[in-house]
């Protein structure tokens, strides 16, 4: 191949890359491959090799189609659209999570918090915090760790009691030449269930948004193959990938970055359906102990809500709801959409104050 | 026998029943000629499995289906000896010894025990040994994270070395399909070495020709009406659309019933042929998708 086609190649990877799709060294390597195999006078020949060689998900493909056309079209790619608003959007989001503005600025506060027993801290709700116990309550969100209880697996381990292990047993006697052996036995290994968070980011949940997904980030991070975190706005967002991230600042930004809809209005009955739809029926809300937190406002039909709600009570092993409104005094589940889903949820939770999140990781880990 | 472009690939596809769109032809021609493995998505019932089959039966090849589920192990997925005759043959080389009244050579003895006759070869070692071979993973969002790993190395090697008889290498390495439903995402690093194709539903005009290749005995008039009615249901936002797969049953379950077009009513009686959910079923009999226009 003419080096003139493989820097091509290469740029158009490079295009791709910085519109989000992850199409590293070894991807590239595959394109410049299958090119190769192909005769590429079509120009379809030279779509289909770069999206079976640099796309990886179905979130990809309309990336690619746009870079494809705009780099091959010969326009300048344009810059991926969302990328500079979002990071605006998780800066507001930080600066709001502390309704003083700038907390430096009140010197007096701050000395005051400092004095503060960890224990007012505990139950001071998360939506009114200077930045000095923002700060406080981020380090000790962390150290949370949520975990579901196990469930009986389908596998076993070897023990002492339990039922015999056929398989190790004929082994035994094998190595005895077939003369009897003492019998093997083992038991079921249990399993521990998946954990799905699912997060409103809407307007009304934003004083809350900061350290719910703090949470989430601890959860993650404490089990990254058996959590799964998206967060309901307008639209369903996978961020589970964005909070492996091992910094928590870090992992934040790249959850800001991912999601196109914060502080935007709720749709919660359609991003739950989507939610149901492409993840939860397919197996990860099957038999996963799922946690929704939200105030509960749609602006939708709240029959809607129910049905979905119906649904995923049915997939799910356990549906924990958890309302930061909850915690307050003379708080009553009246708003529509709360309503609606009231009858499907196993637990009913705060989560407003450290304490009350301390509550939900005991609710989590109850089976 | 490859076939040099993917259009001819198509064309081989087609003589076996299975018509596949550019993207996919060239998937499965990219495959083979760079001997990648590849990985497909999309909606159940799209015809991932078929595809797997019909690329073999295209290319002559051997096929072996390995179905993934949680807990799957090297003994389910790669080999196993069968015990219970190793002790079999152990007792009878025993007994005829001692009928002949001399001792066994028990170092001729153990090794006679790991001959290949006592290995049990499951899927992937099968796929190893049998050559040309189609292999489908089905469904590896199903298995665990260290299956992946595991899957990996086989397929980076195609051989595997089983210690008491040495190492088993492909001929040539098997054609790798994998499936996956997107219930849990799938590791980076064996999706970078693979070739990935969402596969789509089928257009009007191509279901319709899946159909009548599928069932030649129906009338072209039902594959087009079923096609249709399909078609308009994935449109209705149900819990779980029709794929090709349902749209097939549908057709032959209305054939048997004789119809030669779509009654209404036959095609309420069948419906749990195509939707397999009571709401989906309420919601496309207030719709009447086959009502067309």
């Amino acid at each position: 191949m003419s080096s003139d086609l493989t820097s091509v190649l290469v740029g158009f990877a490079r295009t791709l890359r910085n519109a989000g799709v992850h199409a590293t060294g070894e991807r590239v390597e595959a394109m410049v491959a299958a090119v190769d195999a192909l005769d590429v006078s079509r120009p379809q020949d030279a779509y289909w090799a770069g999206r079976l060689t640099l796309c990886g998900e179905p979130d990809d493909l309309p990336v690619y189609d746009a870079a494809f056309a705009a780099y091959f079209g010969g326009r300048a790619p344009s810059p991926p659209a969302a990328s500079v608003p979002a990071k605006r959007r998780a800066v507001a989001l930080f600066a709001q999570a502390d309704p003083n503005g700038s907390g430096g600025e009140q010197a007096g506060d701050d000395l005051a918090v400092a004095a503060s027993t960890a224990e007012v801290l505990r139950h001071r709700d998360l939506g009114v915090l200077s930045a000095a116990e923002r700060d406080e309550v981020r380090r000790l969100v962390a150290l949370l760790a949520p975990a579901t209880a196990a469930r009986p697996g389908r596998r076993h381990r070897p023990a002492r009691g339990g039922t015999v292990d056929p398989p190790r047993t004929v082994r035994r006697m094998l190595r005895q030449l077939g003369e009897p052996a003492r019998l093997a036995r083992r038991e079921r290994r249990d399993k521990p269930r998946r954990l799905v968070l699912l997060l409103d980011v809407s307007g009304s949940m934003a004083p809350y948004a900061d350290a719910l997904l703090r949470f989430s980030h601890a959860a993650v991070r404490r089990r990254p193959t058996l959590t799964e975190a998206f967060t309901l706005g307008t639209r369903l967002t996978r961020v589970t990938r964005a909070l492996r991230h091992r910094d928590p600042d870090g992992a934040l930004r790249a959850a800001g970055e991912a999601i196109p809809d914060w502080h935007g209005g709720t749709r919660l009955a359609d991003s739950l359906k989507a939610f149901l739809d492409r993840w939860g029926q397919r197996g990860t809300a099957r038999g996963a102990v799922v946690v929704l937190f939200s105030d509960g406002w749609e602006r939708g039909d709240p029959a809607l809500l129910a049905a979905q709600m119906a649904r995923l009570s049915r997939l799910a092993h356990r549906v924990v709801w958890v309302n930061p409104h909850r915690g307050k005094p003379g708080y009553e589940p009246l708003v529509a959409g709360m309503a609606a889903a009231l009858p499907y949820l196993d637990d009913f939770v705060a989560g407003h104050s450290l304490a009350a999140l301390e509550e939900l990781v005991r609710v989590i880990s109850r089976s | 026998m490859i076939p040099a472009t993917p259009a001819a690939l198509a064309e081989a596809l087609a003589g076996v029943g299975y018509l596949a769109d550019d993207g996919l032809a060239t998937a499965g021609h990219l495959a083979l000629k760079l001997g990648r493995p590849l990985f497909l998505e999309g909606d159940a019932g799209v015809g991932k499995t078929a595809f797997a089959q019909a690329l073999a039966s295209a290319t002559g090849a051997h096929f072996v289906r390995l179905q993934c589920y949680e807990g799957l192990d090297a003994a389910q997925a790669l080999y196993d000896w069968d015990f219970p005759r190793q002790i079999l043959h152990l007792r009878t080389v025993e007994a005829a010894a001692a009928a002949a009244g001399d001792r066994p050579d028990t170092a001729a003895l153990e090794a006679s025990l790991y001959d290949r006759r006592f290995l049990i070869a499951r899927p992937l070692l099968q796929a190893l040994e049998l050559s040309p071979c189609v292999l489908l993973v089905d469904e590896i969002d199903r298995a665990d994270d260290e299956f992946e790993a595991f899957l990996l190395e086989i397929l980076a090697d195609a051989a595997i070395t089983i210690p008491e008889l040495g190492r088993i290498a492909a001929t040539t390495p098997p054609l790798t399909v994998l499936t996956s439903n997107r219930t849990r995402e799938v590791h980076d690093a064996l999706k970078r070495r693979c070739l990935y194709h969402w596969v789509e539903h089928p257009s009007f005009a191509q279901e319709v020709a899946i159909i009548r290749s599928r069932l030649p005995e129906v009338t072209e008039r039902l594959a087009a009406d079923v096609a249709g009615a399909v078609q308009r249901m994935r449109q209705l936002d149900l819990i779980k659309a029709p794929g090709v797969a349902e749209a097939i049953d549908w057709t032959s379950a209305l054939a048997a019933l004789g119809a030669r077009e779509i009654d209404p009513d036959l095609a309420a009686a069948t419906l749990g042929a195509v939707l397999k959910y009571r709401e989906d079923a309420e919601r496309v009999k207030t719709a009447q998708p086959w009502r067309s226009g």
